[in-house]
């Protein structure tokens, strides 16, 4: 009874410390990798290549003047940083970041919770952190803060839907909201979601940077315009729980996006990693497959965020309501139509045959959507159609 | 879109916003992977792309003599044409008749950095010099005298010469 106990409080400080070393290391990865397009080399110089860079920064941090502005709520003005930085640590616990990892007293699950309800567990977690940011806003007294706020829970009800839509189409496919089980599946398939569920990963990847306020849906902060956005009051650690927040979120969005569609920590090709008997060797390769899989998605989102301007407001909406939300709902009836006719009519139990079925449905879509898309100028704003 | 605005047909490849994102993600990560163009300073002074002109007008040199005295003869002259105003000069004579300075200060912090100075300098005594690391720990290190003045290593500036103004 004590060893499940004491193997997740270990498991629990192990993932909290590899996800702030983790965050911290991104804050360098997106400093340097911005240098880097920008023809510029980053920060340098604190460590091997900059690599103490992070504590320097944390340091500075932790000595800096906490101000609090004269008008504002203390109570939630010192709240919301923590509400923001809490759900963004919590929602990494139902993601399976190995194989289990056999000991002496038992198999252990390399999962912080295993929850029977994983998937719903983080969409009501994750969107937990907008009240963070929208207290923050209210709290700081500040109108930019405020907009900011406003901005973050309306782009937050708008993306979250198109969000939690397409991963119906994973829990259709996977039957289960269980995180474990649908890393089973897709290894038992030997085909990850992404091929059968390409669409929905779309809407997904789109939702996801919406989700983590990620350029270009950087609207809550938007530098230019709001200052700093609902962050503009904040200082010293309370500014960095912020901007740990961010970046945790981002780790979480990374990983599960690996999880849902790219086979968690399934080593592509192989059969060896999710049969026969669990090895020390098998958890620590498929713990380094799951940090590539999350590493890709970390960089894209730096990559993309050095690419794209920020969205215009009506943009934004635009996209949220007039595109994703309408797309994941057609989208959610074709597959579940799709997967009622072959497991029902046809008698297939979910396998490469049914992944394959799927993916060329899906290609299908894709193409029609991608064309469409090209053609509609959903987002393009100052070159609509001139009025017949 | 508001009122009046008039906006223009364009071709689909001009309006998609999605080709243009993919155009710019591909022409970030091309730049990811280019040279890249910082100077790392402290160690790297000068790169083969540039270098610090030989007409860089930096804080001043005094030129001395075989005997190592400051080849000014206190004519007058810099602290006359400075716009500035931040040269101080007193002049003195020897036994001999010969001028000298005997207080001559310029206060960097007063100095525009024209290099009239050094234009009008009958001796090329005083020159405005090659150099731009003049960090200090307190403000009156900036006024330099003579005796400093003198002990810069630093090369002077050529100045811009009208005769050769692209300086080849």
């Amino acid at each position: 009874m004590t060893f499940p106990l004491i193997a997740s409080a270990i498991k629990v400080f192990v993932v909290f410390n590899l996800i702030m070393v983790g965050v911290a290391l991104l804050t360098l990865l997106e400093r340097r990798v911005c240098a880097w397009m920008q023809d510029r080399l980053g920060p340098n110089r604190v460590g091997p290549q900059g690599l103490l860079q992070p504590a320097a920064d944390g340091l500075k941090n932790f000595l800096k003047e906490e101000t609090s502005p004269a008008m504002a709520d203390k109570a939630l003005f010192t709240l919301a940083p923590i509400i923001s930085f809490v759900p963004a640590l919590l929602t990494f616990g139902v993601i399976p970041f190995a194989a289990p990892l056999p000991t002496k007293w038992g198999l252990v699950p390399m999962v912080v919770a295993d929850l029977p309800v994983g998937f719903l567990y983080i969409l009501a977690i994750s969107s937990l952190g907008v009240y963070g940011i929208v207290l923050a806003g209210w709290a700081s007294n500040n109108k930019y803060a405020l907009l900011g706020g406003l901005r973050a829970s309306a782009q937050m009800i708008s993306y979250e839907i198109a969000l939690g839509m397409s991963t119906v189409a994973v829990i259709l496919l996977a039957g289960n909201v269980t995180l474990s089980q649908v890393i089973a599946q897709q290894q038992q398939a030997h085909v990850w979601f992404i091929i059968p569920l390409s669409v929905a990963f779309v809407v997904f990847f789109i939702s996801a940077f919406a989700e983590t306020n990620r350029l270009p849906f950087d609207l809550p902060e938007a530098e230019g315009e709001l200052i700093a956005g609902y962050h503009t009051e904040y200082s010293a650690m309370k500014f960095s729980m912020f901007y740990i927040a961010e970046y945790s979120n981002m780790v979480t969005a990374s990983a599960l996006m690996a999880t849902l569609f790219f086979g968690g920590w399934d080593i592509p090709f192989t059969t060896w990693d999710s049969t026969g008997d669990p090895r020390v060797l098998k958890t620590l390769l498929t713990l380094l497959v799951f940090g590539a899989k999350t590493f890709v998605f970390l960089f894209t989102y730096i990559w993309v965020r050095w690419t794209l301007p920020r969205f215009r407001y009506d943009q934004l909406m635009a996209l949220g309501w007039k595109v994703l939300l309408p797309l994941s709902l057609v989208y959610i009836t074709l597959v579940a139509v799709a997967i009622w006719f072959i497991r029902v009519r046809l008698g297939w139990e979910y396998g490469t045959g049914m992944a394959l079925v799927l993916g060329g449905l899906n290609l299908v879509l894709l193409i029609a959507l991608v064309y469409w898309l090209d053609r509609g100028r959903i987002v393009s704003g100052s070159v609509q159609e001139e009025a017949a | 879109m508001a009122i009046g605005v008039k906006v223009m047909k364009r071709p689909t490849q001009q309006t998609s916003y999605l080709r243009a994102t993919l155009k710019g993600m591909a022409l970030t990560f091309s730049h990811l992977l280019r040279p890249k163009v910082t100077m790392q300073y402290p160690e790297e002074k000068s790169s083969k792309d540039w270098t610090l002109s030989s007409r860089w007008r930096g804080t001043h040199r005094m030129l001395t003599d075989e005997q190592g005295r400051a080849k000014c003869v206190a004519c007058g002259l810099c602290p006359q044409i400075c716009p500035a105003n931040c040269i101080k000069l007193v002049p003195g004579e020897d036994e001999e008749g010969n001028r000298y300075p005997l207080i001559y200060e310029i206060d960097e912090f007063r100095c525009i950095f024209c290099g009239y100075c050094q234009e009008v300098c009958p001796e090329e005594a005083i020159h405005v010099g090659v150099h731009y690391e003049n960090s200090e720990y307190s403000r009156d290190r900036f006024v330099y005298d003579l005796e400093r003045l003198s002990a810069q290593t630093h090369p002077v500036s050529t100045l811009w010469d009208p005769s050769d103004p692209k300086g080849e």
